[in-house]
Order: C-alpha cells, then sequence, then structure tokens
C-alpha cells in the first residue's frame, strides 16, 4: 500500500495526463466523426464514398499500429509534433470512425417523415441535419456515444506504448522502483474504472433525461 | 442507401452537388498531393527505399510475422469465447452466487485497459513466479480482456430467442440444460455469429500489443525489420496495409453473414468494438 502511497506525486500526473489525452481526443474524435457522419448521408456520391473509406479505414486498422506509424514514421517525411499532440490527433482521428458509425446508426433511426416534413417546409441539406435530423439522432445514441468514449478512455493507455507517459505508464513504472505490483496495477486499474463509472454515471443520467426509446 | 435527407435532385441541386463533387474530388487529390509531396522533399520516395518490400525475403519475414498474429489471435479468440459462454450463462443463471460473480467480471474487466493486463502479466505475474512463455503472455490478457466482451455478446443472443422456445423445451420434458444445449444455444449462435466475427476484427487487431510483448507478431515483425534496415516509414506503411487487409476481409466477411439471415435483426451490443 505504501508504494503507491509514496509515488502519489506520479500517479496523480499520469492520471492528469490521461485525463488530458481522454478529453482532447474525445472532443477532437466527435468534431470529425460528426463530419464523416455529414458526409456520409449527404447526396453527394463523392463524398459518401470518402466517409466511407474513413470509417472503414480506421477500424480495421490497430491503433497501436497506427500511433507507431505516426510516432516514429511522421518525422521521416518531416512532420514533426509533440509526443502528447501525435497521441491526441491519432487517438481523435482513430475513434472518429467509432463516433461516426454510431451516430450514421441514430441518423438512419430518425424515421423518414422528420426528414420529408423538413424538406417540405424549405430547410436545406445542412439546416434539417442541424435543426431536425441530428438532435433526434443524437438522443437515440447518448448509449453507443457513452459506450466509445469508455472504449476511448481505455485506448488512451496505448498511449503509453510509444512513450507517453500516462497512468498506465506511471503505473509501470513505479512498479520497476518498487517491485510491488499487486497495490499499483490495482491502483491503476481502479483509477480507470472510476474514470469509466463516472462515463456511465454521466450517460445514465442523460439517457434518462434526454434519451428516446424507439 | 437512406434517403432521409434528400429527394430526387432538380435542376439546381444537381449543380450544387456537381460542385461538391468537385470540391470533394479536389480536396483529396490536394491531401495526396501534399503527401506525396512531403515523401518526396524528404527523399523517402526514392526506388530504393521501396524496392527491400518487392522481394521475396522481405514479404517471408512479414508473412510469418502475419502467421503469428493469426495464431495469437486464433488461441486467445478460442479461449474467450469459451470463457465468454460460461460467463453469460453465469450471468443468466438462477442462482445468485454464480450471477454476482460473472456480472463483476464482465463489468471490472470492461474498465480495464487490455495494456494495463499486458503490464500485469509481463512484470506482476513473474514477481510471484509466473513466468509465462512470450506466446502466452501476449494470449492470457487478450483471453481475459476480450472474454467479457463475448460473453456480452453471448448474453445479448441467448436473450434474443423468443422466449417460447425455452418454455417449449422444458414443456416437453427437457432438463434447463438440454433446452439450453439443444434449442436455445444453437439459434442464439447462429444469430450472433455477425458480431462474434467482427469482435474477432477487434481481437485480431488487440494482437498488435505484441509490440509491448516483444512477441514477434506482425506489428513487433516490422519493427524489427524497421530498426534492422532503417525503412522506418515504408515498414510501418507496408504493415499498416497488411492489417487493413485481412481485417477489411474479415469485416466484409461478417457484412455478408449479417446480409444473408433477412429479418432476424442482430441483437443491440453493450460493447463498443474499439
Amino acid at each position: 500500500m505504501s508504494a503507491v502511497l509514496d509515488h502519489l506525486p506520479e500517479f496523480w500526473e499520469g492520471l492528469l495526463v490521461t485525463l488530458q489525452l481522454t478529453a482532447a481526443s474525445f472532443a477532437g474524435a466527435a468534431a470529425v466523426g460528426l463530419v464523416i457522419t455529414a458526409m456520409r448521408v449527404s447526396p453527394v456520391g463523392v463524398l459518401r464514398a470518402i466517409g466511407t473509406a474513413y470509417v472503414e479505414t480506421f477500424q480495421n486498422l490497430p491503433l497501436l499500429v497506427l500511433l507507431v506509424l505516426a510516432v516514429f514514421g511522421l518525422p521521416e517525411i518531416g512532420i514533426k509534433a509533440g509526443l502528447l499532440t501525435t497521441a491526441v490527433v491519432v487517438i481523435a482521428l482513430y475513434e472518429a470512425a467509432y463516433i461516426a458509425e454510431a451516430l450514421r446508426s441514430g441518423v438512419n433511426a430518425v424515421s423518414a417523415g422528420q426528414g420529408e416534413a423538413a424538406r417540405a417546409l424549405g430547410l436545406s441539406f445542412g439546416q434539417s441535419l442541424r435543426h431536425v435530423v441530428l438532435p433526434q439522432a443524437l438522443r437515440t445514441v447518448i448509449q453507443p456515444l457513452g459506450n466509445v468514449f469508455i472504449a476511448l478512455t481505455m485506448n488512451t493507455s496505448l498511449a503509453a506504448a510509444v512513450g507517453v507517459v500516462d497512468l498506465t505508464a506511471a503505473a509501470n513504472r513505479v512498479n520497476l522502483a518498487e517491485a510491488q505490483p499487486i497495490p499499483i496495477f490495482v491502483g491503476a486499474g481502479l483509477a480507470y474504472a472510476l474514470i469509466a463509472a463516472c462515463a456511465g454515471f454521466v450517460t445514465g443520467r442523460l439517457e434518462r433525461r434526454l434519451g428516446m426509446v424507439r | 442507401m437512406s434517403n432521409l435527407l434528400f429527394d430526387e435532385p432538380g435542376p439546381c441541386a444537381r449543380r450544387r452537388i456537381r460542385i461538391a463533387t468537385v470540391a470533394g474530388t479536389v480536396a483529396v487529390l490536394a491531401l495526396l498531393a501534399l503527401a506525396v509531396r512531403q515523401f518526396a522533399a524528404n527523399g523517402q520516395l526514392d526506388a530504393a527505399r521501396w524496392q527491400p518490400y518487392a522481394t521475396w525475403p522481405m514479404w517471408r519475414y512479414l508473412l510469418s510475422g502475419l502467421w503469428s498474429t493469426a495464431l495469437a489471435a486464433v488461441v486467445s479468440a478460442a479461449l474467450a469465447m469459451a470463457a465468454g459462454l460460461a460467463l453469460a450463462l453465469g450471468r443468466l443463471s438462477r442462482r445468485r452466487w454464480v450471477r454476482l460473480p460473472a456480472a463483476a467480471y464482465v463489468e471490472a474487466v470492461r474498465t480495464i485497459p487490455a495494456l494495463l493486463l499486458v503490464y500485469v502479466v509481463l512484470f506482476a505475474l513473474p514477481r510471484y513466479g509466473l513466468d509465462l512463455p512470450l506466446f502466452w503472455k501476449l494470449v492470457v490478457p487478450l483471453a481475459v480482456s476480450n472474454a467479457a466482451a463475448f460473453a456480452e455478446i453471448f448474453r445479448a443472443g441467448i436473450l434474443s430467442v423468443e422466449r417460447g422456445q425455452g418454455e417449449a423445451g422444458l414443456a416437453v420434458g427437457l432438463t434447463q440444460g438440454q433446452t439450453m444445449r439443444m434449442i436455445v444455444l444453437p439459434q442464439a449462435a447462429r444469430r450472433v455469429l455477425p458480431s462474434i466475427v467482427s469482435q474477432s476484427v477487434g481481437l485480431l487487431k488487440d494482437t498488435s500489443l505484441g509490440f509491448v510483448v516483444s512477441y514477434a507478431e506482425l506489428l513487433y515483425s516490422g519493427k524489427v525489420l524497421a530498426t534492422y534496415n532503417g525503412l522506418l516509414i515504408q515498414t510501418y506503411i507496408v504493415v499498416a496495409l497488411i492489417y487493413l487487409v485481412v481485417n477489411a476481409s474479415l469485416s466484409k466477411l461478417a457484412r455478408v453473414l449479417e446480409a444473408r439471415r433477412p429479418g432476424v435483426r442482430p441483437p443491440r451490443r453493450r460493447f463498443a468494438r474499439v
């Protein structure tokens, strides 16, 4: 137990990095995912194809391969960025595919009459998406988005494999120094579980307040 | 294709669609051109730097890495599915002392990163005298973490079978176990097959953690190769393309399986496939 308490600052630093990674990449993933979703439901064939290709590519590549490619490969072609920034961008791009997929299932769940009514009122594609379809779509996918958020939190730990000192890496370092694996890894696991529990609690609340049952 | 958001386009809409088509194409081409320019400007486009990937020894090495990936994926999928089925049955059991631990396992493992489990097996277990061979250091954490996901898939599948099926089984005199084995599970298995395949794609992606374990699967083979020949970006791009081809084929298979059974909706998933 003292192994954890003596190294609280390291754990705290790691936890902060994990939270930063999670928050920043979820925000980025949500933005990119929204754009991809809009492309995939648009009347323009080329944009739909680009959106589908994006989702297919990122869902079928391991995140670790993308991280390794970005961290060790990109400097070779003159693209240099900080380690944390690179990790955030890669995780955001990767998770955007999953968010886009969740959002698209939400858009497809909106009944066709809603889109027709929006067009009958004379709303354009962007307007009907923004004012009519997306608000309803978002309400049906609160739970799936929460699951993507939890998975994203777990996936941020992969940044440790390319050198970001997040919670997982901090736990590993403390363990190498102290050699008391049980309290250290259990502590780190509990911290992740706590983040996931908070996310679950928030999505549960949102679901009850805004959720739509179909 | 959903036509939720647009009708048959009129002349005005058609013009806008044409403009958007051109804009989208130009944007993609510009992005590609930028990438090629970056490669060329840093001398990464030289034939000498890509030549090695046209030779057989290179591919033989990478394909042997792919073989190890497949081996690790298949073994951990088999273990995870067996454990997942047991956990699913446990969660549906009438006995509380079976139900609660199974539920606790699934909920707990869902919130622990796979990499943390890998570190536990790598650095914690040896301290307690359990030093597994390299292969099992990768397979065990993957099986542990994917068992929970498979359990939820199986549970959703079993719950999606109409209640009347199980009741009919009991009514003709089968025991609980026989009903589950002979009537409910075969139907559930057929329904969850697409989910199983796509979860297996996720598992195959997870085997890239061999990079951390230094088990010579595809990504770690790529790392070894890149340190040996110094062709970092080329090697990792080739590795990524191999993953892409293999996983996209498996995902395609999942979609074909899903489309082959019209009318039966696959059970809703609680796990994000990530």
